[in-house]
């Protein structure tokens, strides 16, 4: 009897063990499966969004731009990449929001007065969030910055670029969605 | 010589002037960057800063430190300010929630089971000393029952 109780606890240990072990795989694995389902031609709704504005304690969630195409774009001001990326994204925002769609930056892992720096002398009129400690971009998968993620109107996720934006992705990917209806 | 006296004299009214000001002073900076490095991550690079040298992350933080220990900042405010500005991951240690907090729960869930199997065994191991013991005991009685038995036999014969 004693020795069935000892092999129930070894067993429960070794279980509790395996699904903490499943547990960090399957969080590690979510965004790669984002990843998946947008290679395959499916739109899959996207991890949630509640985050600070980059210029005031209000909070914004992804639901605050349902019916509009958004271009979520992470980035950093100390990111080479990202500085390189701004001209592309300063002139394609005026037709985005033409058509009802918007660039929606996510700052992440940033010193929030560079941040905001950053986008005054560059003149980025889009809306930015503030993603402190990179929780937002490592739920989609980020890796490097910059990197996008697309929302059509339906608030799903149409497109992925994990690098910098190009006039070739924004043709091929976000104007046909500005033509979708809300 | 004597045209020497006020220099002189001049001299070390500054020296005295000076010294409360360096005795304020001396105490700052509170800490240093490389005394930091070790225990701050570039969570890009998933490395201490002291091992992250190029990244541009690791730049911006290093040099964010160095403004706060100019600044006088102790260890304990710039870890503060680091953790205000680049969140939970930018310290060394693991956070204390979520699946993180496994890390500080898994060892001490360990040592509690590691002390409970070591007490079960010891309790196993007394309770088998003991019958080890009674069954030594009655066998020796027996003997001893024996003796005295063939002792009252001998007796009467």
């Amino acid at each position: 009897m004693r020795r069935s109780w000892t092999t129930a606890a070894g067993l429960v240990a070794i279980a509790l063990f395996v699904a903490l072990l499943g547990y960090g795989v399957l969080r590690s694995n979510r965004a790669t499966s984002l990843d998946a389902a947008v290679a395959s031609g499916k739109r899959v709704a996207p991890p949630s969004i509640d985050l600070p504005w980059l210029d005031r304690d209000q909070h914004a969630t992804l639901a605050d731009w349902r019916g509009k195409v958004v271009v979520l774009n992470f980035w950093a001001s100390w990111c080479p990449p990202c500085r390189e990326e701004v001209p592309l994204l300063a002139r394609w925002q005026p037709q985005l929001a033409r058509a009802d769609g918007t660039i929606l930056g996510v700052d992440t892992l940033d010193v929030a007065s560079d941040a905001r720096a950053f986008m005054v002398k560059n003149h980025l009129d889009y809306p930015s969030l503030r993603d402190r400690g990179g929780d937002t971009a490592r739920a989609f998968g980020v890796a490097a910055y910059p990197e996008s993620v697309v929302i059509d109107r339906q608030g799903r996720v149409a497109a992925l670029m994990r690098g910098p934006l190009d006039d070739a992705f924004m043709r091929d990917h976000v104007r046909p969605l500005l033509k979708e209806r809300a | 010589m004597r045209r020497a006296l006020p220099l002189v004299a001049l001299t070390l009214a500054l020296l005295l002037a000076a010294a409360p000001a360096a005795a304020l002073a001396a105490p700052c900076p509170k800490t240093t960057v490389a005394d930091l490095e070790d225990e701050v991550m570039c969570p890009v690079c998933g490395t201490t800063l002291a091992l992250a040298r190029e990244a541009p992350l690791a730049k911006r933080e290093r040099a964010f430190i160095t403004e706060l220990v100019r600044g006088c900042k102790t260890k304990q405010e710039i870890k503060q300010a680091l953790l205000d500005q680049f969140g939970p991951t930018v310290l060394a240690l693991p956070q204390d929630k979520g699946f993180d907090a496994s890390v500080y729960v898994l060892p001490i869930v360990g040592g509690v089971a590691a002390a409970g199997a070591v007490a079960l065994m010891l309790v196993r191991w007394r309770r088998r000393g003991r019958r080890e013991h009674e069954r030594v005991a009655v066998r020796s009685r027996t003997r001893a029952e024996d003796l005295l038995l063939e002792a009252e036999l001998d007796r009467l014969r």
